[in-house]
């Protein structure tokens, strides 16, 4: 059974962080299980961040177990706009995050659960987190085919992904995290992660799709409780500790001062979307105006998801080339948001001649730009 | 004597037996010599090569996905150089000494190996030698032991950066457990010492703090115990503020509203400005709320005001036109789309509800709602900003009373809202009463709209607002 207190009756815990840099070598404790009462997936991935920057593992690791409400987690190096369909995400307010870590795009909702082991780096060790997860899996249900693969994957009955992996990897720390399918929302799972962008060219790490399953189509009976449990009391004989779990509250500054902050940057727009390695995006759509309809080309750079350079190329006389360019003028060094260049393109209306035919075509062409974002 | 500035990957075979040799492994003594290059080594520094240090998991190449520093930056020990991925794993790769950033060895996503060098850092000579000139108030330790110890036969690592940590402290190195690589002593492990010490966390990097001017009473008592590890004090020093000014470029939305911004200061605006008697709207609108909110939909007091206001346009239609290009022609517009300004993120945002001529306060209010929401959400859309005729600004909500409001072209008028405030008022029996009091300041364009228009509009609509009922009659 699974002990759970709150953090600030479990003395060891507090010890640990509030003095994270002083030489604690007379501890005994050399593992710590710690869960998040929150499901917000920023705070979450604060917490990772704050353990990874503040606390002493030199002689301790630490296995967190964190679930979070719809959201896509895209990684480190990621291109949001060529991993998932932001419109969809917006319509149905799933959040998006970029993690510290390497990696793929995963999709997480409440039927799917993340585990982060924390080590110094030399132990940092993929391969042997991931058969612990197996083991415990393996403990739980016997029957289960369950087996990790030479790309850090979990696989079930040898064909489907149930868990995906990454990694971070600091100066004196490390951590690996991964996810495990319960029991998430296949249907959503697949439409967010289908990117409708097209023309899109960077270098930015592409995530490898792959046929998923949950380990609830497999046998009814688990739930995500009864995995994270499972996992924890592995991971307790693991490393010869209690099988207890110390739950924690990413918003808690007293016990994790500087958190907010963490928490706070991580949804910033220049994390998020700011981050993404330089790319270019260059197509063409049709638009159909009145009885016509007109080939546009357009061609952009995006750097830091600010518009670099921007080209668009219209029917001549269309527009007034001197409103085409003013468009484009404003464009560059725009952010690539359709958000702002709504706001960008009907504030430049205003100053334009008055004109029903004029802001109807404006507002036609200004429409297709935002759906390339 | 003077120091050619060298290049090297690991022997300055020249220099050895007199200068601090910073990677090579066997630690050299100071000698006397030192104090007269101390001066000219100023700019002199030796290149090191930073090679990439082991990831783990026998990875042997990554790629290069980010340089937090590019040639020519200074970066302490500890500060992040770059990130590099390999196989899911994103590690952040930081400096193992303080110097300047001279080549960086790779371009963004390119394969970076193992064991070969990333950057060339220079590290400034002058650094590694400890600075006589300190004032030291303890009887100091003779260089040699601060700077190399024979630990057991084991010669004590250090760079100079840690050296000249510890010799400040007055930190015995042969005192220090090292934690770095074959015992090396890390910067990490001289702060942790000194914790222990003081019983306090000290900040990772003390030198960037601001040194507070000297006490000018010399009587400070100090114990025999501080002396000996007293940090040496600075001869007053003026405070530095660091701070620095930070320019950016205006882009995109910011942008246009300067375009737009600039057009309307070419408006000749006049104002007029009133005050409104809330007191019945606020009762009315308390009946009202429970209603609404049955109905889904919660009813601020903006609803009464734009629906007010289309009364007033409907008599006074020069209010909702345009002005062409040239002045020639005034368009008087049918519909009036009467906008709300918004404060979003981004700043300024003023959608608009459409025709609220044939609207009813509910319908508007329920409308209001559909835009906030979307407004928070950052997700208003082309039609909801476009086609405004007209446009109220409810600034009383983050605060003051009259202002000038800037109007928006293509409009001709514009109001702005103050907040509400209870104050003392007479009635008709010259009686004081609790009036709830709100200030509306409109600007309108002088160039088709005169004093008196708009002074009538203003009175109608602060009639149908302090009667309410009065609107009964007017509403189609």
């Amino acid at each position: 059974m699974v002990l759970q207190s709150s953090l600030k009756s479990c003395l060891q815990l507090s010890c640990i962080l509030r003095t994270p840099k002083a030489g604690f070598r007379s501890t005994t404790n050399r593992g710590l299980i710690i869960q998040s009462v929150s499901n917000d997936v920023y705070q979450n991935l604060a917490v990772e961040d704050w353990i990874h920057d503040h606390m002493n593992l030199e002689n301790r690791q630490v296995l967190f177990l964190w679930r979070n409400s719809p959201a896509v987690v895209i990684g480190r190096h990621q291109n949001p706009w060529q991993e998932c369909n932001l419109r969809l995400l917006r319509q149905n307010n799933i959040k998006l995050a970029r993690r510290r870590s390497g990696g793929g795009t995963v999709y997480h909702d409440l039927g799917n659960i993340n585990l982060t082991f924390f080590t110094n780096r030399k132990k940092y060790e993929r391969m042997e987190n991931l058969k612990l997860v197996v083991q415990a899996l393996k403990a739980l249900r016997p029957q289960l085919d369950v087996h990790v693969t030479d790309r850090y994957d979990i696989l079930l009955d040898k064909q489907y992904k149930i868990s995906g992996t990454a990694a971070k990897l600091g100066r004196a720390a490390a951590y690996h995290h991964c996810t495990l399918l319960c029991n998430a929302d296949k249907f959503v799972l697949s439409s967010v992660l289908k990117s409708p962008y097209k023309g899109l060219k960077s270098n930015a790490t592409p995530s490898v799709p792959a046929s998923v399953k949950n380990l609830f189509e497999e046998d009814p009976s688990l739930t995500c409780e009864m995995l994270l449990d499972a996992i924890a009391e592995e991971y307790a004989t693991r490393h010869q500790i209690d099988h207890h779990i110390t739950l924690i509250n990413p918003a808690d500054e007293t016990v994790l001062p500087g958190i907010n902050n963490q928490t706070k940057e991580l949804q910033t727009w220049e994390w998020v979307y700011g981050k993404t390695p330089k790319f270019s995006v260059s197509t063409c759509f049709n638009m159909v105006y009145k009885d016509s309809v007109l080939d546009v080309k357009v061609h952009m750079d995006v750097k830091h998801g600010r518009i670099e350079v921007c080209n668009i190329d219209l029917p001549d006389q269309w527009l007034p080339p001197a409103l085409c360019s003013e468009l484009v003028k404003s464009l560059t060094g725009s952010k690539f948001c359709p958000n702002e260049t709504t706001a960008l393109a009907t504030t430049l209306l205003r100053a334009c001649p008055q004109d029903d035919e004029l802001h109807s075509r404006w507002n036609l062409l200004c429409e297709n730009m935002i759906m390339l974002m | 004597v003077c120091i050619h500035r060298v290049r090297s990957c690991g022997s300055i075979r020249f220099i050895k037996s007199k200068y601090v040799c910073v990677f090579d492994k066997s630690a050299l003594k100071f000698s006397h010599q030192q104090r007269l290059f101390r001066t000219s080594a100023v700019s002199c520094g030796q290149i090191v090569q930073f090679k990439l240090s082991d990831i783990g998991e026998g990875i042997t190449e990554v790629t290069v996905k980010e340089w937090y520093i590019k040639e020519g930056d200074s970066v302490s020990q500890f500060d992040s150089i770059c990130e590099v991925q390999s196989d899911k794993a994103s590690v952040t790769i930081t400096s193992r000494y303080d110097g300047i950033i001279r080549k960086l060895h790779y371009n963004l996503d390119e394969i970076a190996y193992v064991g070969k060098p990333l950057v060339d850092i220079e590290i400034d000579a002058s650094k590694g030698v400890a600075p006589e000139e300190d004032v030291v108030e303890t009887p100091p330790m003779s260089h040699e032991e601060h700077t190399h110890q024979e630990i057991k036969g084991h010669k004590t690592l250090a760079t100079p950066a840690v050296r000249r940590l510890a010799m400040e402290n007055n930190i015995k190195l042969s005192e220090v457990v090292g934690t770095g690589k074959d015992n090396r002593i890390l910067k990490e492990d001289i702060l942790n010492y000194l914790a222990k010490q003081t019983g306090a966390i000290l900040p990772p990097s003390p030198k960037a703090e601001i040194i507070p001017p000297l006490p000018k009473s010399e009587t400070m008592p100090v114990a025999p115990k501080d002396k000996a590890r007293k940090v040496p004090l600075p001869v007053s020093r003026p405070i530095v503020f660091s701070g620095k000014d930070k320019t950016e470029p205006i882009t995109g939305f910011h942008k246009a509203m300067v375009k737009t911004m600039s057009a309307a200061l070419k408006i000749p605006h006049f104002g007029y400005c009133d005050e409104i008697d809330l007191t019945q709207l606020v009762q009315l609108r308390e009946e009202l709320k429970p209603v609404a909110q049955t109905r889904g939909v919660k009813l601020s007091f903006m609803p009464f005001f734009i629906k007010a206001a289309s009364l007033g346009l409907l008599q006074y239609p020069i209010l909702n036109a345009s002005l062409d290009e040239s002045c020639q022609n005034v368009t008087y517009k049918a519909s009036h789309n009467i906008g709300v300004a918004m404060d979003t993120e981004q700043g300024l945002i003023v959608p608009n509800v459409k025709n609220v001529q044939v609207c009813s306060v509910f319908e508007i209010a329920s409308e209001l709602n559909r835009l906030q929401s979307l407004g928070s959400a950052g997700q208003l859309g082309t039609n909801d900003l476009t086609g405004g005729t007209f446009t109220l600004s409810n600034i009383g909500t983050i605060g003051g009373t009259y202002t000038k409001p800037v109007i928006l072209p293509p409009e001709v008028a514009i109001g702005a809202l103050g907040k509400i405030q209870v104050l003392p008022r007479f009635n008709e029996k010259g009686e004081v009463f609790k009036a709830q009091i709100m200030n509306v300041s409109w600007s309108a364009d002088h160039r088709i709209i005169d004093g008196a228009t708009m002074a009538r509009f203003s009175n109608l609509w602060k009639s149908y607002l302090e009667n309410p009922a009065s609107m009964l009659l007017d509403l189609k």
